[in-house]
């Protein structure tokens, strides 16, 4: 099984980082996201009630982590489906004696993506001032909390892409990620939200995902355990959710 | 057959191409609208920021689906171009008497015939969510047209792309870029309010901001002859610099016989 996770791993990273055209748009939108919101919107945390010690580029990063650890979860699903057009996937599925390997090389790789891309980010952070106030521990805490994201994302695309094998599911797997993404306190704390918005943040679990990640980068637990709660079994359940999907495509 | 007349054919050909893909079109007309639902209500408390002009943040960032609609419909008709020139469909459209400067116009048209029924859509849809307009109806023309010309700019742009590469994946390519110019823009705040030093200067300097802006003033201001000029300028001088080069473009693209 590690022979064809590692083998299947190794072919998409080669592609990556080899080919602007998939590096550029994983690694363009964070930063974007990042500098458009945390450069743009600096002023918001002088608004009455915004108690975000860190600072404003700080309460963005948590977002921008987050965002592009779904979100690159969700390219490794167009990644699938795009292998099964192209008769790739069905050859692949041929060749490995284990096929969970398969699962867990996509897996490694839009981890191993995903990194690289935050490192980025997080260069660009220190660069426009964010202050990092928690200390190692808190910040690999926040890089398992990532990778969980990360996994959420990436089995969740997995699980639909395995079961359409087309391009054309790209919306199915894309938009509820970017709703739960953009119905999160995004821009203002969770206390500041008002109306069908604070309703509805309440109740996504993005919501303690961020919340969670905002603590760890304040130096603070408040929220971590309710993150890691809702996390850790998600991850689970997609993986089933990604697995059930490579028996339906075994079937054909 | 005139040149109006070769205008009018080829742009119906771009505009039912488009609405034939229904994927791309439901995504293009309810991205927008789910766009600023969710920035205006996660951003509303913004508004009480001193010095903030638009009574509700909703307001403010009324004009952002004009552009952003703009932004896909432009894109996916130099999309389309860029497969004509790949399938080699440009090129026998060079062998029927069809003037160069027809087939550029045509492809605009159908992308901005697309984006103004989109904008029926979003300001409807604004008006639904309880968006003010202070311009009254004359102010609706203008903010259609002035929406319309921010299409034709970046459909120009986009459609310069596709003739100088050849390539629908060439054109897909620059959408990130055009995205950086809308986020680096007085998008979210306005300009005065942006308190980065480096992140205002980009602001300033970046013409999307006055096109924005000039939408922007209808909703929240009324009539402001400065915004208004200098979004309409803007527009108007990114289309025109983008048509000079395309022109040049096609004449090298194109292998007449």
């Amino acid at each position: 099984m590690i022979s064809v996770a590692s083998a299947v791993a190794g072919r998409i990273l080669w592609k990556a980082f080899t080919n602007a055209s998939f590096l550029l748009p994983a690694l363009l939108f964070p930063v974007i996201f990042f500098v458009g919101f945390a450069g743009g919107l600096s002023r918001v945390d002088q608004l009455p009630g915004f108690d975000y010690g860190p600072g404003y580029e700080t309460f963005q990063f948590a977002f921008v982590l987050l965002q592009s650890a779904a979100m690159g979860g969700v390219f490794t699903g167009f990644g699938i489906a795009q292998d099964f057009e192209r008769g790739f996937a069905r050859r692949l599925m041929i060749g490995a004696p284990r096929r969970g390997g398969i699962l867990l090389g996509y897996a490694a790789a839009t981890m191993t993506r995903w990194l690289f891309n935050i490192s980025v980010v997080f260069v660009l952070g220190l660069l426009m001032g964010m202050q990092i106030v928690g200390n190692g521990i808190d910040l690999f805490g926040l890089l398992v909390l990532g990778l969980l994201v990360n996994l959420i994302g990436g089995f969740w695309a997995a699980g639909v892409a395995l079961r359409l094998r087309s391009t054309q599911a790209g919306p199915i797997m894309q938009f509820p990620i970017f709703l739960l993404i953009f119905l999160a306190p995004v821009f203002v704390p969770l206390t500041l939200l008002t109306g069908w918005i604070h309703a509805v943040a309440t109740v996504n679990p993005f919501t303690a995902f961020i919340e969670g990640a905002r603590s760890l980068l304040a130096g603070t637990t408040e929220n971590v355990g309710i993150a890691f709660g809702i996390a850790v079994p998600l991850a689970a359940l997609f993986a089933l959710w990604a697995y059930t999907g490579l028996r339906s495509a075994e079937r054909g | 057959m005139t040149t109006l007349g070769q205008v009018f054919v080829l742009g119906r050909r771009a505009f039912l191409r488009s609405i034939r893909q229904p994927g791309q079109l439901a995504f293009a007309l309810v991205f927008p609208l789910f766009f600023i639902i969710v920035i205006a209500s996660g951003l509303d408390r913004a508004s009480a920021l001193p010095g903030f002009p638009a009574n509700s943040y909703l307001d403010f960032m009324l004009a952002i689906p004009f552009l952003h609609g703009a932004l896909f419909t432009a894109l996916n008709s130099a999309i389309e171009l860029g497969r004509d020139i790949d399938t080699g469909f440009l090129n026998r459209l060079a062998l029927t008497p069809a003037r160069g400067i027809a087939i550029m116009l045509g492809n605009l048209a159908g992308g901005v015939l697309l984006a103004l029924i989109q904008f029926c859509v979003y300001f409807a849809g604004g008006m639904l969510l309880g968006a003010g307009f202070e311009a009254g109806p004359l102010g609706v023309l203008v903010l259609f047209a002035l929406g319309a010309l921010g299409a034709t700019a970046i459909g120009a742009t986009a459609m310069t792309v596709a003739l100088r590469t050849g390539s629908p994946e060439a054109v897909q390519g620059i959408f990130p870029l055009f995205f950086v110019l809308l986020f680096l823009s007085s998008m979210n705040i306005p300009r005065n309010l942006i308190e980065t030093g480096w992140f205002r200067w980009i602001a300033n300097v970046n013409p999307v901001s006055y096109q924005i802006e000039g939408l922007r003033s209808l909703v929240v201001d009324g009539w402001n002859g400065q915004a208004l000029a200098l979004g309409f300028g803007c527009a108007l001088g990114v289309t025109a610099l983008s048509l000079t080069v395309a022109r040049t473009a096609f004449a090298s693209r194109l292998t007449r016989t």
